[in-house]
Parts: structure tokens; C-alpha cells; sequence
């Protein structure tokens, strides 16, 4: 099931449950999966047109008279274009708005340079209190609804539009502020974000067959970081890589080096090489940026030499 | 009866005082807004200094959040907290920052201060209250160089699209901004017409500094509440408006010293002592 179907059906049952939630959108419900939410709760859907920080804003209003909004948009829109309006209508006025952006890094694809946004998290992560999202499945996704909804105050979802193949078992238990080992390991930690967590598991495997047992993180919340989880897991194999799609700079990578500056070990990067996007198919793009299997398995033996 | 002619000297001299007591602050915009404050918060809103949060009151949201001191003059005359509390405005740890804050200030509807965002942030409780079905007014009170400001019109079309007629917004038109006059810097003129042609009702006040002419202009747009459409009151007021000098300064009195010596005077000046 493609993640934005998830995401629409998981909202309906919020929407059904509470009137007071509802769904903005800028032009964009069709490409976020929400259209069909417009028919079925017309007094809780509202597109407000190509006008994101319009829609931000009214999202902050709407909150402020107790509705729970979730607003959408591509990812460049959804946080750059719209990043003071989430710093201040938002975040600064403690309102309850969960933010999506959707098409994350490369998998903006055929949209291009324009529209791929890298930088979404490094724009947002910087505004206190705002809690950072992304999910790598749609079990985790599926999991992680009802608590972000829940979860009073402003949130932003990074979220990957389409079908992905599933990494978490159907009983996984989500805990927002808790990352998810997946696979244990002595030799490195590998802190992975995203949909590239399917990938960093096989290349744990790959790095499993010459005799480097790394340990696999899931940090689905980009903030807070789970620094518990994080140090302890860094601490014990003493050599970490951080895999992301996301420009090297400000996203997963920063998060994790700000949790371990105080550690003295090796924290190698995976992810996009502080450049812009460019337009392609998810196979070239992965290619280009090289977020790879073999990329991450290379990267993951430097972090272990240099240890 | 209350005497609104001697409440607006009061919020006036209350600015004045509190400004000058730090010494520097956002004067020019203060002053040109305290005849439509008096009016709304001691006349017309629908609303109980002793329950400010309470469910279906009406809602002002200042989206010119530099005008903080004059709406937190104004709350404390209609008693929302002490009179004496003005006098910690913009010390550190106070409940009255420069620009309006919902979590610091009782009273205070909407944060706001980053301009233009104030104004969609209104359209969205007006919608809030339309869902709610709780008969509330909502009112917002936008700035003229604020109206340059893309958001302000992305907010004005969304309003009209989904006939917000609870809202009644206001716009400070006391053509002078930062830099200079306000049709030198990007002119914003023909105003009512750009509002009429975003789908509002528009209610021109030729001095928005007569509080018999914005209690008028405030009751006609009160006619208009339910009739599918926002309204935009257009307030032609005086930047600085009450203090000569002041108002003599010209652009220049957005955000000006002003020490407690001259505060005294103006505020004589104010009450008709000077």
C-alpha cells in the first residue's frame, strides 16, 4: 500500500473519532492521498489553494481555538517556504499543527531540483520545540498516527509518498521518543532515517559476510533524538555512520554529531553531498547521491578503520 | 455609562507612561490605534475580563503585534490584569513583550508579530468559530505597511472564498511605515478598492482617531455579520495621534525614544493639562 494511502486512511480514522481534527491542504491533497477525505468530512478538509504560508497560518488560528490540523504540501513547500510561519504562528505560539511534507530528497524524482527538497529538516530543526518525524514503513507509519496525534504541539512528518516495502514486524510497538534497534552489533552503529533503513539492514548483512557485525538504529524522531539509545549503542561498538536522505549538513548527520560530541569516536555520513537535487528516477538519483547499499557498506568499513 | 472619550486618554497616557518608563518603543502605531481599541474592548466585543479564555467569546488578534503596548494599555483599563503591571513592558521576565504573546499576556488572543501572520492566524478562527458554531465575532487588526505583505491577500481571498462574515478586520491606515510614507515605499493605495475587489465589505472612516466615527463604522459593519462576506474597516488615522510632537516626527515615530520627562509632558498634553 502506497504511504500516502496509509496516511489518508489512518487521518480518517483520527477525523472520525474527533471532529476537531482536520486537513489543510495547498493544492497538493491529490498528491498527499488526501482528496478522498474532501467528500467524506467536507466540515474538516480545507484547501486553501496554492498559499502555504496562508495555510499555516490559519492552521495556527484553527488550533487556537482547539482543532488538531494537519497541513500538507510537498517538502520544499512544507517547510522552507513556509519556515516562519512555522517558527512563529506555530511553533513560537505553541500551537498543535502537525506538519507533512511529502516527496522527501530524491524521492521527489521526476519533480526535480526544485521540488527535492534536502534541507527540509536542517530549515526546521533549529526551532525549539518542534518534534521531527519520518517514518520507514508503513507499519511505522500505521503505529505512529494515533500518537502524533496525540501528541499536543507542533510536529513535522517527513513523509515518503509511495509503496515501500515493509521493515517492521505488524506488532511493532512505535514509542515517538524511542529509537528502534533492528539489529544488534559489537563493531559499529549505523543511525539510519527513513526509507534507506531497508537498505542500511542489508548492508549490515553485506558487512555481516566480511566479518563486521554492525548494529542498525531506526532514529524515526530527528528530534529529540533518543540520546539514550544513541550514546549507548555508539559507545559500545565505537564507530558510527549515519545514512540519510538528506543533505549531509543539518539533517540526521548534525543531529547525531551534536548528541556525540562529547564521545571521542569516528562519525562517517551517508547521504546527500550538500548539493541540490536534480530530476530522475529513484535508481539514477540514489546512484548520483550516492545512497547506496554498496555506498553504505564502503562508508560503514571507513567508520570501522578509523576507529 | 463609560466615558470612551476618557477611556482613550486613559490607554493614550497608559502607553505613553509605559514606553516612557523604558524609554524607547513602537509610539507612532500605538497611538494611531487607541480610539478602535477602546471601542472594540469596552464597547463592542462580546467578552469577560474575569473568564479570558472563555468558550464563544469574541477574539481580537492585533497582527500588527507591534502594537502590543496600546492593546495591553487597553486590556488593563477593562481589567484584565493590574494597571501597575504596564510598567514592566519589555523588562526581562515580563508579561508584556513588545509584541503580543497568547502565552505570556491574559487577554491576549493571538501571537503575533511577524507580520501579516497575525491576519491568517485571525481567518483561522473565524473558520474555528464557523465550526464551531459559537457566534463569535472575530476581529483582526492589520497594519498599512503590513499590507505589503503577500500573506495579508492570500488571507483576504481564502476569507472571502469561504465567506468568513464573522470577521471584521481593520486596517491602521495612518500612511506612514519605517522607512518613509508609506506610498513612497510601496504604495498600497487604492486600498478599499483592493479589498472590494477581493470580495469584502469595506467601511471607509475618514478619521479613525473620532471614536463617534469608528463606533459608527464598527456598528455598520456589524450589519454586515452573517451576510457572506468579511468586512474591512479602513481606519484613516494619525500615526503618533494625541501628541504633537509626536506626530510631528512623521515616520520616524514607529519606534522612537521617548524619556519620562517628555512622557510627563505628553501625557499633560493628552489630558488636556499641557
Amino acid at each position: 500500500m502506497e504511504m500516502r494511502a496509509v496516511y489518508a486512511e489512518c487521518l480518517a480514522k483520527l477525523m472520525e473519532a474527533d471532529r476537531h481534527v482536520c486537513v489543510l491542504d495547498a493544492d497538493l491533497a491529490k498528491a498527499s492521498g488526501t482528496r478522498s477525505l474532501y467528500e467524506r468530512f467536507p466540515k474538516q478538509t480545507f484547501d486553501c489553494g496554492v498559499a502555504e504560508q496562508n495555510m499555516a497560518s490559519i492552521a495556527a488560528g484553527l488550533s487556537s481555538y482547539g482543532f488538531k490540523p494537519w497541513i500538507e504540501s510537498f517538502t520544499p513547500f512544507a517547510t522552507r517556504r513556509i519556515c516562519d510561519q512555522i517558527a512563529i504562528s506555530i511553533s513560537y505560539a505553541k500551537q498543535n499543527v502537525k506538519i507533512v511534507g511529502t516527496d522527501p530528497g530524491i524521492s521527489a524524482e521526476l519533480n526535480g531540483g526544485t521540488h527535492m527538497s534536502m534541507e527540509d529538516i536542517g530549515v526546521v530543526r533549529s526551532i525549539p520545540g518542534l518534534v521531527i518525524f519520518e517514518p520507514v514503513d508503513e507499519v511505522q507509519l500505521r503505529a505512529a498516527m494515533p500518537v502524533l496525534n496525540a501528541y499536543e504541539g507542533p510536529l513535522y512528518m517527513r513523509l515518503f509518498r509511495k509503496e515501500l516495502p515493509k521493515v517492521f514486524p505488524e506488532d511493532y510497538q512505535f514509542d515517538l521518543f524511542k529509537a528502534d534497534t533492528l539489529r544488534t552489533g559489537r563493531d559499529l552503529s549505523i543511525f539510519v532515517s527513513g526509507f534507506l533503513t531497508r537498505d542500511a539492514l542489508e548492508a549490515a548483512e553485506a558487512l555481516a559476510t566480511e566479518g563486521v557485525d554492525a548494529e542498525v538504529v531506526n532514529v524515526h524522531t530527528l528530534k529529540p533524538v533518543d540520546r539514550e539509545t544513541v550514546v549507548a549503542s555508539a559507545r559500545k561498538t565505537g564507530a558510527v555512520l549515519t545514512v540519510e536522505n538528506h543533505n549531509v549538513i543539518g539533517g540526521l548527520r548534525s543531529a547525531i554529531l551534536e548528541t556525540l560530541a562529547e564521545e571521542k569516536l569516528p562519525v562517517c555520513g551517508v547521504g546527500v553531498p550538500d548539493r541540490f537535487g536534480e530530476v530522475g528516477k529513484l535508481p539514477y538519483l540514489r546512484g548520483v547521491m550516492g545512497l547506496t547499499v554498496e555506498n553504505i557498506v564502503e562508508t560503514a568499513k571507513r567508520a570501522v578503520s578509523i576507529k | 455609562m463609560t466615558d470612551i472619550k476618557e477611556v482613550c486618554k486613559d490607554i493614550r497616557c497608559d502607553v505613553l507612561s509605559c514606553i516612557g518608563h523604558l524609554g524607547v518603543g513602537h509610539i507612532g502605531g500605538c497611538l494611531s490605534l487607541v480610539e478602535t481599541l477602546a471601542v472594540l474592548y469596552f464597547e463592542e466585543m462580546k467578552i469577560d475580563p474575569a473568564e479570558p479564555k472563555k468558550a464563544g467569546r469574541d477574539r481580537l488578534i492585533c497582527s500588527k503585534g507591534h502594537a502590543g503596548p496600546a492593546v495591553y494599555a487597553a486590556l488593563a483599563n477593562r481589567g484584565y490584569f493590574d494597571k501597575a503591571e504596564l510598567l514592566t513592558l519589555n523588562q526581562g521576565g515580563t508579561h508584556l513583550p513588545s509584541h503580543c504573546d497568547m502565552n505570556l499576556t491574559t487577554g491576549i488572543d493571538m501571537t503575533t508579530g511577524s507580520l501579516g501572520q497575525g491576519f491568517s492566524c485571525a481567518v483561522g478562527a473565524a473558520l474555528g468559530s464557523k465550526l464551531e458554531g459559537d457566534g463569535a465575532t472575530i476581529y483582526a487588526i492589520i497594519g498599512d505597511g503590513e499590507s505589503q505583505e503577500g500573506q495579508i491577500w492570500e488571507a483576504a481571498m481564502f476569507a472571502a472564498a469561504k465567506e468568513l462574515d464573522n470577521l471584521i478586520a481593520f486596517t491602521d491606515y495612518n500612511k506612514l511605515q519605517i522607512d518613509d510614507a508609506v506610498a513612497k515605499v510601496n504604495d498600497i493605495a487604492p486600498l478599499a478598492e483592493k479589498w472590494a475587489a477581493f470580495g469584502w465589505n469595506v467601511v471607509d472612516v475618514e478619521d479613525g482617531n473620532d471614536v463617534d466615527q469608528v463606533r459608527a463604522a464598527v456598528k455598520h459593519a456589524k450589519l454586515g455579520l452573517g451576510g457572506g462576506k468579511p468586512t474591512m474597516v479602513i481606519l484613516n488615522t494619525k500615526k503618533g495621534c494625541g501628541v504633537r510632537w509626536i506626530e510631528d516626527l512623521g515616520a520616524a515615530n514607529h519606534n522612537t525614544n521617548l524619556s519620562e520627562e517628555q512622557a510627563r509632558a505628553a501625557i499633560a498634553e493628552v489630558r488636556g493639562e499641557g
